[in-house]
């Protein structure tokens, strides 16, 4: 579903990206953990085109039409409320939104409230339901659970998990092992734009992971 | 590029932007307000006898009309600043044309209603005819222009450190020259001279904005692609 | 450093040659009957400004090709053809009134060319301005080749104004069409001056290539 080729980038003197290459098939969530600084950003703005690697290729199976991406930025308009939010954006990808996907995170109540009156946590449920609204069959995730509270915790992983489930294919980038490996059906460690490590979880708990990660990264 | 997308993607962008603006309210009212305090200023600023309003009628107009769009084009990727949003609109399957034109489009309608509401005023406070279909044109044709290079500089002032000023020192250079023709030409309709005498100026004006507009649709990709 | 060393030496050449094109001008070339004196400022007002105008149209083509090369080789020629550019615009700035006082009376007029000269320095100074204010060099150099390909495409339509309006500014008479109409040997001066004025210009832009391209790499080594 996605693929990646020998991508290399540099910001003048940094190597973000070293002659990284993989794939990823329906079904896989490849968590890739590294510390800041690492290039897991920049490796997944290259996979969603927001930047042309200088060298390498990426492809994603659909293109941009079947990407989803969660991050830290909402990227919500604070002045519009939830139901016109998500069919500003389902309209950029020609659909309207699926009339589950508001039920699915609990937001009936709140749809047509203005984002800014929402509490920090409905607000990131909505960003959820915004990145999802056009059915994405590849997940692209940065640091996904950074600032989340617990209903939202679960209600991501518990996507995560259908998206899976569903045969679809997701990469989730984080510096947290232990929130990551759960979800994770195959592991990376990435340190100064490589991966030193690439392997199936096989089972792996966290706390293992945990070490290998510390061991590989010191 | 499909031009039925790239038109239907554009006034999306663009509806939600006069969207987020209607809601936000202030913007206008701000506007609305400056456009009076300008025209006051310029009322007791002026000796009534020394010169006619019909001869400084057509500056009083441009330089209100001028100074108010700069305050509008800075708004615009102000809201997707704010709501970090940007990301999201690149992330989208539509060609990056369709941001710059939506954008467009939604600072065109904003400044077209600051002029509509300009226009009047001045007619009142300067008792000059402003309100003739020719000058309508004039003021169109130098709105496109310059709303168009301001959109596409406003994309890259956005992050620096003083937009607010480095916007309108970038953009005042190219404002000069439509500027010139379009107070040349009110200058002479405000005068009563028939619109035959006025054409040479509204081709050059709308060479302008067919070159400008052209250009900043091809530019505008490189200034938000990495 | 080698373009450094190079551009040192076109420059003191050149300047060398402007020593010796005054001299000329001032000893050898005939006094011009209804401007006097002053007119052999033209010497060295006509050539900046010519250079000034071409200046701008070096950093758009640099940064048409920038945009489809990425070669941060052309960012920086066209970073250093625009402060030559600046440059130049100031000395046509400087040396306009100079010329214009004896023969209008004025320091300033907002003649046409003067007025557009002063555009076209203000064009430079946003060019150097945006550069200045965003610290990314990659978004910086895409930014700078936008305004730059936009101040390229402003300048046919300042030409263009130039011959619209009335103006006390002496109408072209080197580049004009048909033949020039100098006697010889002005025309000659004036031709040696606008050769080192492309000297000048040359000199100028390697030595600022050479500056910053030590800076890129002493900034890589650092």
């Amino acid at each position: 579903m996605l693929r990646a080729e020998g991508l290399s980038h540099r910001y003048g003197a940094i190597r973000a990206l070293d002659d990284v290459s993989f794939s990823v098939q329906p079904g896989q969530t490849l968590a890739v953990f590294g510390p800041n600084g690492a290039g897991k950003t920049t490796l997944l703005k290259v996979l969603a085109g927001l930047i042309q690697s200088q060298r390498g290729s990426a492809v994603v199976e659909g293109g941009r039409r079947a990407i989803g991406w969660i991050g830290h930025q909402p990227q919500l308009y604070a002045q519009l409320t939830v139901r016109e939010n998500l069919r500003f954006w389902a309209s950029l990808y020609d659909v309207h939104p699926p009339s589950d996907l508001i039920a699915r995170l609990g937001l009936e109540a709140h749809v047509d409230r203005p984002v800014r009156a929402l509490s920090r946590g409905l607000v990131q449920r909505v960003a959820i339901a915004r990145a999802l609204v056009h059915d994405p069959t590849v997940l692209l995730l940065d640091e996904p659970f950074t600032g989340l509270d617990r209903v939202a915790a679960e209600a991501l992983s518990r996507l995560i998990g259908q998206h899976a489930a569903a045969g679809r294919a997701s990469v989730l980038v984080t510096h947290n092992v232990e929130e990551g490996t759960g979800l994770a059906t195959d592991v990376a460690f990435m340190r100064a734009g490589r991966f030193v490590h690439f392997a199936p979880r096989a089972g792996r708990g966290a706390a293992q992971v945990a070490e290998e990660y510390r061991n590989a990264i010191a | 590029m499909r031009s039925p997308d790239l038109l239907r993607h554009a006034w999306a962008v663009a509806s939600k932007d006069l969207l987020v603006e209607l809601r936000s309210r202030t913007a206008i009212l701000s506007v609305a307000t400056f456009v009076v305090l300008v025209l006051m200023v310029f009322n007791f600023g002026r000796d009534p006898t020394a010169v006619s309003n019909v001869d400084l009628a057509p500056s009083i107009l441009w330089v209100t009309f001028t100074f108010a769009a700069i305050l509008a084009l800075n708004r615009a990727f102000q809201i997707e600043l704010e709501n970090q949003a940007l990301d999201g609109l690149l992330l989208a399957p539509i060609d990056r044309g369709s941001i710059y034109l939506g954008k467009l489009i939604a600072n065109l309608i904003f400044v077209a209603t600051i002029e509509v509401i300009g226009l009047p005023l001045i007619a009142l406070f300067f008792n000059v005819r402003v309100l003739l279909a020719p000058l309508v044109l004039v003021i169109a044709l130098a709105t496109v222009g310059f709303v168009a290079v301001g959109t596409l500089f406003s994309a890259m002032t956005v992050r620096t450190r003083f937009a607010e000023l480095l916007l309108p020192v970038l953009l005042l250079p190219f404002m000069i020259l439509p500027l010139r023709w379009a107070a040349l030409a009110t200058g002479l309709l405000l005068a009563g001279r028939p619109l035959s005498e006025v054409h040479g100026w509204l081709n050059m004006l709308a060479v302008y904005d067919v070159v400008f507009v052209v250009l900043a649709i091809l530019l505008f990709p490189a200034t938000v692609n990495e | 450093m080698k373009l450094l060393r190079v551009g040192h030496v076109i420059n003191l050449i050149a300047l060398l040659l402007l020593a010796g094109i005054y001299l000329r001008a001032l000893a050898y070339t005939p006094v011009e009957a209804s401007q006097g004196l002053a007119q052999k400022i033209f010497y060295l007002h006509v050539p900046a400004a010519i250079w000034a105008e071409t200046a701008m149209i070096f950093v758009g083509l640099a940064s048409v090709f920038y945009l489809f090369t990425k070669d941060p080789r052309l960012d920086r020629f066209a970073a250093s053809s625009a402060e030559v550019g600046t440059i130049f615009c100031a000395i046509v700035l400087t040396t306009g009134p100079i010329w214009g006082k004896p023969i209008w009376g004025t320091w300033w007029s907002w003649d046409a060319r003067l007025t557009f000269t002063l555009f076209l320095f203000l064009l430079y100074v946003g060019y150097l301005l945006l550069r200045n204010a965003v610290p990314d060099p990659g978004a910086r150099a895409r930014f700078a080749a936008v305004l730059g390909i936009c101040g390229m495409c402003e300048v046919p339509f300042i030409h263009l104004s130039v011959y619209m309006f009335p103006t006390l500014h002496p109408m072209p008479i080197v580049l004009q069409p048909g033949r020039p109409k100098l006697p010889g040997s002005m025309l000659t001066t004036w031709l040696l001056s606008l050769g080192v004025f492309t000297l000048f210009y040359v000199g100028f832009v390697l030595q600022r290539y050479g500056i910053s391209d030590l800076r890129e790499q002493t900034e890589a080594n650092g």
